[in-house]
């Protein structure tokens, strides 16, 4: 039962510090998955896939899946419906606080130089935050490390193919801005199954 | 229910935010636009420049944006409880959706094709997140101190593995200080 109380804890603060909403969660369901077992980083990027060709706000959904895979890793199906409950009750309570605190200043909370300070050093950190996360994806699919340090070869480091397809899925998110997110997704599930990624 | 003529029910608050959570994907911008043909044009609950107040609030204050607007609207409209009943209905969807998908890719998780077809969805989530990060950047690395920020939080987080949340607090205490003391200069938006 712990492991509920821990998941409640846990997704409270990831709903307090995830500022700047979509990805803002993914730092700390990273940081979730390098302190705990409850799933790991490959996990976490099946997450952000379903996340995003699923309806919904990404970060809710990243919860609730989140918090399936923990329960689901200690007590099965039961466990994974109530830690996806949990979590995302948890991720949301301290935003529903905030704002409800908020609306009676809106005026006021708008215009303050300090939220414009706060904010003027918060978003570039932010973005980095998102870029580790996207980092340690990135040593999961597309380079390893740990091969390149124990050869030396640095041929090993890079998982070619994979490489290529980043490089031409990403060419096409920067030619066609409109194509839905979960149109890369599908391809990229058929791209997998054709070169037995 | 008892709709005394302005008041919505909350049952109304709760259906529509359950269609709007439900239809939207990808969240946070990409609701904007339903949320304007919903809330404004038809249901009247907020006026534009509302939508657009709530949607800035939403971005600096902790928690998803989607989630904001709603907890928002259903304030203005119904108070707390119309805060509670709005937020949960722009979540109930995604829940139950992702609920069924974790369970059937735990199920299959065994299966080659599966495997390998995650393993092919890895890749594309590598450049859609790389892309959200650019979008970011764009929109919140303005001048050389934002990119010596980016590098210092960058390296910190990679050679320390420290939690982001030490990170998120030294950057608001940075951005309070440097607020107070930094040359005079525009540093609105």
């Amino acid at each position: 039962m712990m492991i509920f109380v821990l998941l409640f804890l846990e997704y409270f603060k990831t709903g307090l510090f995830a500022i700047g909403g979509g990805l803002a969660t993914l730092p700390f369901l990273n940081d979730l998955a390098n302190k705990y077992t409850w799933f790991t980083t490959s996990e976490l990027s099946d997450m952000i896939a379903v996340s995003e060709s699923t309806p919904g706000p990404i970060g809710v959904n990243m919860a609730t899946y989140a918090g399936f895979t923990t329960g689901y890793s200690e007590f099965g199906v039961i466990g994974g419906i109530f830690g996806a409950f949990i979590a995302t009750v948890a991720l949301v309570l301290p935003s529903l606080v905030i704002i409800m605190i908020v609306a009676h200043f809106l005026a006021k909370f708008r215009s303050s130089k300090l939220v414009n300070d706060i904010f003027y050093t918060l978003r570039p950190s932010v973005c980095a935050l998102i870029a580790v996360a996207w980092f340690s994806i990135v040593q999961i699919c597309l380079i390893d490390i740990s091969a390149f340090q124990s050869s030396g070869n640095i041929m090993d480091l890079f998982h070619i193919v994979p490489i290529i397809l980043f490089a031409v899925m990403f060419a096409c998110q920067k030619i066609f801005k409109k194509v839905h997110p979960v149109v890369y997704i599908a391809a990229g599930a058929v791209l997998g199954i054709v070169f037995k990624l | 229910m008892e709709g005394k003529n302005r008041k919505v029910s909350l049952w109304t608050l709760f259906i529509t935010f359950c269609q709007l959570g439900g239809l939207t994907f990808g969240g946070g911008y990409a609701m904007l636009p339903m949320l304007q043909k919903e809330v404004v044009e038809k249901k009247k609950w907020a006026t534009e420049e509302e939508l657009l107040d709530y949607y800035a609030v939403g971005q600096c204050t902790p928690g998803i944006i989607a989630v904001n607007t709603a907890t928002f609207i259903g304030y203005k409209t119904r108070g707390i409880i119309g805060g509670i009943v709005a937020t949960a209905g722009v979540v109930a969807p995604s829940f139950l959706i992702i609920l069924v998908i974790a369970a059937l890719i735990k199920n299959f998780a065994d299966n080659t094709y599966v495997i390998h077809a995650l393993a092919g969805i890895k890749v594309a989530v590598c450049a859609l997140v790389l892309n959200s990060v650019i979008s970011l950047w764009k929109k919140g690395v303005k001048d050389i101190l934002g990119i010596i920020l980016f590098v210092i939080v960058f390296a910190i987080m990679l050679i320390f593995k420290i939690s982001s949340i030490w990170l998120v607090i030294a950057a608001i205490v940075f951005g309070i200080v440097y607020g107070r003391f930094a040359p005079k200069k525009e540093v609105r938006k």
